[in-house]
């Protein structure tokens, strides 16, 4: 599997930059997305309004989580459902393949979740011998190439219809075609029967009604309506913040989910699944199962600046807005949360100490900020890790510590401010050629900086006469 | 009105035309300009880069320079500068007494063509210049200030200009501060789509309120050989040619 790691991801995003069919495919994806968006947000008049009602019910549900969670188990326990607390991932992939094992079940079927994604689900039922097939069509491809999503919504965006088609060829044994509804078809022939076969069903989570116990699932394909209807278990995998307060809350987040997301005003299938059936004689899962996942979000909710991560609801669109993430795609984070929210999850789920280059890989542009449905500032959260790490023992950047002391030293009086520019203005010198300082072969003694900015544009060099100079010699008003 | 000008340390050093230019279209629309000599950078690269002391630092002398000015307005030439002295008191969020000094200057604080329309109310500034432009949208100018039509409306009363959008004007050209160094592959191919724009715009210049986005744009065009001009705003405003 071409698992990358968040340690390296300099190198990954490098490999990245010079994958052309890879950075073809961003393109035209992200591209696509993000026009639809936003001709999706202007259809409502309100959607300002909107953005700020979700982010109100967002951080009420925040404020008394406790609550909401206990309202929502409750009812849905009163309709048959039962619960599972898991605090970690571990504890999640072990309550489920407790309950599937106890069942005896041992063929599965799984639609999208990104929950089940953080647990690693799939390696832990694996490895207990149980057979897992993923029904949704991108999460179908990433299981066939043994890769993980780029993306949270869109997991095979980095594919190109060229590359789909040969790997059905070599996968599933079909002639090569690049007929998008004949390698469709094939999918969805193989997937069937894997439906009619399944012991198991498990879905994800999109909200969790506390009002009625409701789980809601939105989706285009069908698949989830099969996976958590056909197989006589169905065990859903939710997050804790996932709740919301009332059934009318619904209205607000249908309206923006979709439209953020793919840019559509309403998904195909919206599941709304309250419990189990309470007629034998009726259609649908004998037993449903939520797991209850933490994995680190009580310690986001616990911090003012930091809970409002937890108000995402997985649209995507700052994955499609951000111009990282348009250059690089989803694996180069190295995390399963990639893109702009990534960075800011990432190293909350899973520490610091190997993530400490995500919340840097961002210009602070501010994109992602602007399309968040939710309205969660992701720049200020990727400002506090950043203020998070350069504190933290897990600090390693000795020179940059160093470097930016002496700049607060400079920075903050005049006179030192003044000779050092001066003194660099002579330093450069040796540097400045026609005005400019253009491409610097390496040098030892060169600040790395100097390198980086050179290796792909000319540099403006200090001017012999500063704005300061020209103050005191030609504009200052004497009187 | 009196002003008090925050030329920004980039261009104090490195593209002093800005700062000149900047104060002749404000003594140009009726401002009277000082220049605090103590001034030196507002601790946007510490901020941004984490470093959150050495940033205060930074901060409070920027605080205690410009809180002696009398002026009404402090003006910037930079979008970004502006937006970080608008972070100011967020950054000193634990200490009372400093945020609410750091509140008193982000309240006078504005950025060059935000001034001249919000506060002066003046679009013509009595500028002419021969050719065809396009405005590139600087990111903290834009989401953090709001600052989108203002300067539009400032080039296109400009005597002898074409103004004509390019596409994704408003997308980042991929310096980010120190994300430019750190990730210098990865800004580059951001910027690379931002030329791409600027080329098919066919113009003689592109227009910017940043100084640091116009090293950007402009150190790759030059590294290209590009004819395409850079120019600040602030240099448009005041060419009379």
């Amino acid at each position: 599997m071409n698992h990358l790691s968040s340690e390296t991801f300099d190198d990954n995003a490098r490999s990245a930059l010079a994958d052309v069919q890879l950075r073809g495919a961003l393109r035209n994806a992200t591209s696509l997305f993000g026009k639809r968006r936003l001709a999706a947000a202007a259809s409502l008049q309100n959607w300002e309004e909107l953005r700020s009602q979700a982010r109100s019910i967002k951080d009420e549900v925040l404020l008394h989580l406790d609550q909401y969670l206990e309202q929502f188990v409750a009812n849905a326990e009163s309709r048959g459902a039962k619960f599972h607390w898991a605090r970690n991932a571990a504890e999640a992939n072990q309550i489920i393949c407790k309950l599937i094992a106890d069942r005896g079940g041992k063929k599965i079927v799984k639609s999208k979740s990104m929950t089940t994604e953080e647990t690693h689900l799939n390696v832990a039922l694996e490895a207990a011998g149980m057979e897992v097939v993923e029904t949704d069509l991108g999460e179908y491809i990433i299981q066939l190439a043994d890769e993980t999503p780029s993306h949270i919504i869109v997991p095979a965006i980095h594919k190109t219809k060229r590359q789909i088609s040969e790997l059905f060829t070599s996968e599933l044994g079909i002639p090569p075609t690049d007929d998008v509804d004949k390698l469709t078809a094939t999918a969805r022939a193989t997937l069937r029967d894997r439906f009619a076969q399944a012991d198991v069903g498990i879905s994800g989570v999109n909200f969790g009604i506390a009002e009625t116990g409701t789980i809601l699932i939105v989706e285009n394909e069908g698949n989830i309506r099969l996976t958590t209807s056909l197989p006589r278990t169905h065990i859903a995998v939710m997050g804790i913040e996932k709740v919301l307060p009332r059934f009318s809350d619904v209205d607000v987040f249908l309206k923006l989910l979709p439209r953020s997301g793919t840019g559509q005003r309403l998904t195909t299938y919206q599941s709304f699944i309250t419990g189990v059936k309470q007629d034998e004689a009726a259609e649908g899962p004998n037993e449903l199962h939520v797991v209850l996942l933490d994995n680190g979000r009580s310690r986001m909710l616990a911090h003012p600046i930091t809970r409002q991560s937890l108000a995402c609801i997985r649209c995507g669109a700052c994955l499609n807005a951000c111009p990282v993430y348009q250059q690089i795609g989803g694996h180069a984070y190295g995390s399963v949360y990639p893109g702009p929210i990534g960075a800011v999850i990432t190293p909350q789920l899973v520490g610091l100490e190997k993530t400490a280059q995500l919340p840097y890989a961002s210009s602070l542009c501010g994109a992602c900020r602007e399309v968040c449905p939710v309205k969660i500032d992701i720049p200020r959260l990727l400002l506090h890790l950043r203020g998070e790490i350069t504190e933290a023992a897990v600090n390693k950047r000795r020179w940059e510590q160093l470097a930016f002391k002496l700049w607060a030293l400079v920075m903050s009086r005049a006179r030192v401010y003044r000779v050092s520019a001066k003194l660099g203005g002579i330093l450069q010198r040796l540097l400045v050629r026609d005005g400019k300082i253009g491409k610097l072969n390496k040098s030892g003694w060169l600040a790395p900086p100097l390198l980086a900015w050179t290796s792909g544009r000319d540099l403006r060099p200090i001017e012999s006469k500063t704005f300061r100079d020209k103050w005191q010699s030609e504009l200052k008003q004497r009187d | 009105m009196l002003v008090s000008l925050f030329v920004t340390c980039l261009v104090d050093q490195l593209w002093s035309s800005v700062g000149v230019s900047t104060v002749e279209v404000l003594r140009r629309v009726g401002c009277e300009v000082q220049f605090d000599e103590r001034q030196t950078c507002c601790s946007q690269p510490a901020f941004n880069t984490g470093y959150r002391d050495e940033a205060r630092k930074v901060g409070r002398h920027f605080i205690e320079v410009f809180e002696s000015s009398k002026a009404e307005a402090i003006v910037t030439p930079s979008g970004s500068c502006a937006a970080m002295v608008h972070h100011l008191p967020e950054l000193f969020s634990a200490d009372e007494r400093w945020e609410k000094r750091a509140r008193a200057i982000a309240d006078r604080t504005y950025e060059l063509s935000s001034f001249l329309v919000r506060v002066l109310r003046c679009e013509d500034v009595g500028a002419s210049w021969s050719g065809r432009v396009t405005w590139h949208d600087a990111c903290h100018g834009l989401r953090d200030l709001n600052i989108r039509n203002e300067p539009r409306n400032l080039i296109s009363k400009v005597k002898g200009i074409e103004f004509v959008e390019m596409d994704n004007a408003d997308s980042c050209c991929g310096f980010g501060g120190t994300f430019s160094v750190k990730y210098p592959e990865i800004s580059l191919a951001i910027l690379d789509q931002k030329i791409e724009a600027i080329e098919r715009a066919k113009v003689d210049a592109v227009i910017s309120g940043d100084a640091s986005c116009l090293m950007q744009i402009g150190g790759r065009l030059s590294r290209k050989g590009s004819a395409v001009k850079v120019m600040h705003i602030a240099e448009l405003l005041a060419s009379q040619a």
